[in-house]
């Protein structure tokens, strides 16, 4: 059997395969953290809060309404979205003005409200979500059994990806976002709605978010602490990616997925730093990110 | 990152709530629970540990030797500083009697320095390491409810015993899980058992997926599961969707009622499990279930039954030997047998181990799950000395004595 540094060739391929599945999560994660940050200046640090309500939402869905899994897809974000237009309108925009700290410290405090009413009401030990029936069972690849559902997860967050991709970068309103986010007052001049922009772009990133929450809601448990243990990596990711950028996002969100998916394979215990290393070496060689612009 | 420091900053401030009394030391009998009420450990005891306390005091009258008997509880958010320094402040300004330490090794360790160098009784309840009774033991810690010790003999032994002898770890990485860990492999070892290999995670890990696929690479029959409360949920989660729970035998190490509730039976059905008391097991451990029940609306744990049982023994010791001096309460707690709905025969040991019966336990099935809360059935009943040896720990100094 072949091997790579002391581990067989399988276990590497293997590990791969599944960094490329926390990959995924980290890129919808981070992209929707960048679109926020690109338009409104925002450090979004509720963004946790809202992939974990995307996942109770879900779950709250299926145990007492019966709405199954593929409305949850759709249902779940629209929900939470509307939620992150409430905050948006309410508190958030009263903010725009001011340094980025006092979003941060909202936000922040936000994410610790919502984390200690689940907490109230559904406990620390959190919930099960059943995997669909229909994607249950799993492909064997030779070198790993790949259950149907983290394939599906891969395909989904990539789809999402790309298209977000192209609505900001190739189409009309995606022109709109640009254009606002380089100069609003000019934009506005152009009798282009910049607030309502504004107030879209929040609830559609933290749909994003609680996108995220739903699809990982069958392989973890839903609890109201999956969220705060995520937002730092994220964060990280966003960072390293260039703040703002979407395609940085997305890149390395997947690139870190596999990163990270090595490390355990390597030395399980730095697994849950290596992407702050990778972050700090950043930093220091390219302050503005991988893919961001100075 | 300037804005990540101070937003970790501000969150450690926020995190940090206390729900205490107001506490004038005198008149008054001051018992702390010291846990974690808003972690991964928050379902263990948590709120439901200061119901049992509270339960504990009304059975015993609610006023003993003429004071009212009052709980101060606080979070350490499984960081052992917080709890230490809590500890202190209330021994200093609130007239501490007694302390209960909930969740987390790694804090119960710091808290017992403070215990024996403040003179406070201190009952580790939630946390499973048995240096608590070796290394790390003080004459003034009682380690109440399980350890490390107890579940490997329970579990390990149980399933090392059906012919299942090569094992792979998962392991929290911190104090708890490295000592359960090394219990488990001495129980594996003497019974011509074999470890094949383990890997630490992070305390908090949510992605198991990158361990489990190198536990089944490994070859072995034995996933040992050496962590605890959401972890545990996640590893074994994981585990059942990659199809590891059908061509290996999982093995809780520590689980608890409140992670099998909330992973479900259809995900937990056949695990094997060492516990110290279950709410389904005789006539008094029901009457307490339902009275927990009225209150929590779930059915307790076996930390939050030690909870009770922890707090009305210290109570009635205080009784007996008319005062709350330490040193008078802890030979009193010392000379007795321990008996109520908890355990029966219980003692303490010279060490400060409470030697008491273990239930080794299966998970049922779906279909054999008659009633809500109808999780377990026992595989073993393991009477104190086999759970936890019939000797003190050599490495404790008052074992010697």
């Amino acid at each position: 059997m072949t091997a790579v540094f002391g581990v067989p060739l399988p276990a590497i391929l293997g590990q791969l395969m599944l960094g490329l599945v926390n990959g995924s999560f980290y890129a919808l994660l981070s992209l929707g953290l960048a679109v926020i940050f690109g338009l409104l200046g925002v450090v979004n640090f509720a963004h946790g809060a809202f992939y974990m309500l995307g996942a109770f939402a879900a779950y709250i869905g299926l145990q007492f309404f019966g709405v199954n899994y593929w409305c949850s897809l759709i249902l779940a974000p629209l929900s939470v979205g509307i939620l992150g237009v409430l905050i948006e309108r309410l508190f958030l925009r009263h903010l725009y003005r001011l340094d980025p700290l006092y979003g941060l410290l909202l936000t922040f405090g936000i994410a610790l409200i919502f984390e200690g009413i689940m907490r109230g009401l559904f406990g620390a030990s959190g919930k099960s979500y059943p995997v669909p029936p229909s994607l249950r069972g799993g492909f064997n690849l030779g070198f790993m059994v790949l259950p149907v559902y983290r394939a599906w997860v891969v395909l989904a967050a990539l789809t999402v990806c790309a298209a977000t991709w192209l609505l900001i970068e190739r189409t009309r309103l995606g022109a709109m976002l640009r254009a606002a986010t380089e100069n609003a007052p000019l934009t506005q001049a152009f009798g282009i709605n910049v607030p309502l922009l504004v107030m879209s772009t929040y609830g559609a990133g933290v749909a994003l978010a609680a996108l995220a929450g739903v699809l990982a809601a069958p392989v973890i448990q839903v609890s109201p602490m999956m969220g705060s243990s995520l937002v730092t990596v994220v964060f990280a990711v966003v960072v390293i990616g260039g703040m703002g950028s979407i395609i940085g996002a997305i890149v390395s969100g997947l690139v870190l997925g596999l990163i990270e998916g090595l490390t355990k394979v390597v030395y399980p215990e730095a697994s849950n730093i290596v992407v702050f290393v990778i972050m700090a070496v950043v930093l220091i060689w390219r302050p503005s990110g991988l893919f961001g612009r100075e | 990152m300037k804005l990540k420091s101070t937003a970790a900053a501000l969150g450690a401030l926020i995190g940090f709530h206390v729900y205490s009394q107001a506490a004038a030391a005198g008149g008054q009998i001051v018992i702390g629970d010291i846990d974690d009420l808003s972690g991964v450990y928050a379902d263990v005891q948590g709120q439901g540990g200061v119901e049992a306390i509270n339960m504990a005091i009304a059975d015993a009258g609610g006023t003993v030797l003429g004071k009212k008997v009052i709980v101060l509880s606080a979070d350490h958010q499984n960081k052992p500083d917080i709890g230490a320094s809590k500890f202190r402040e209330w021994a200093d300004q609130s007239g501490l009697n007694m302390v209960i330490g909930g969740s987390n090794t790694g804090v119960s360790i710091a808290m017992a320095k403070v215990a024996a160098a403040k003179k406070v009784p201190f009952f580790p309840i939630g946390a499973g390491g048995a240096s608590l009774t070796g290394a790390d033991c003080t004459p003034y810690s009682i380690h109440y409810a399980y350890d490390t010790t107890a579940l490997a003999n329970g579990t390990a032994s149980a399933i090392v015993h059906q012919g299942r002898k090569s094992w792979f770890f998962i392991t929290a990485d911190y104090a708890f899980g490295t000592q359960l860990q090394e219990a488990a492999t001495r129980v594996v070892l003497a019974n011509g058992g074999k470890v094949l290999g383990a890997v630490r995670a992070p305390l908090g890990t949510t992605d198991y997926s990158s361990f489990l696929l190198q536990a089944q690479a490994s070859g072995a029959q034995v996933l040992g599961l050496a962590n605890a409360g959401l972890d545990f949920s996640n590893s074994l989660k994981g585990a059942d969707e990659f199809g590891l729970t059908k061509t290996m035998t999982p093995a809780a190490l520590l689980a608890f009622l409140s992670d099998i509730h909330s992973l479900t039976l259809q995900t937990a059905q056949g695990l094997y499990l060492t516990t110290a008391w279950y709410w389904d097991l005789n006539e008094e451990s029901r009457a307490f279930g339902k009275r927990f029940f009225a209150k929590m609306h779930k059915e307790p744990t076996m930390t939050q039954a030690a909870y009770y049982s922890a707090t009305l023994q210290y109570l009635n010791a205080v009784k007996t030997v008319g005062s709350t001096a330490a040193e008078l309460v802890m030979a009193q707690l010392k000379k007795v047998k321990i008996n109520d709905m908890f355990t029966k025969n219980g003692y303490i040991r010279a060490d400060g181990l409470m030697v008491h019966t273990m239930y080794v336990m299966q998970v049922k099935t779906p279909a054999e799950s008659k009633y809500p809360w109808d999780y377990y059935k026992v595989v073993k009943v393991m009477p104190g000395e086999e759970a936890y040896g019939t000797q003190p720990d050599p490495n404790c100094p008052l074992s010697a004595k």
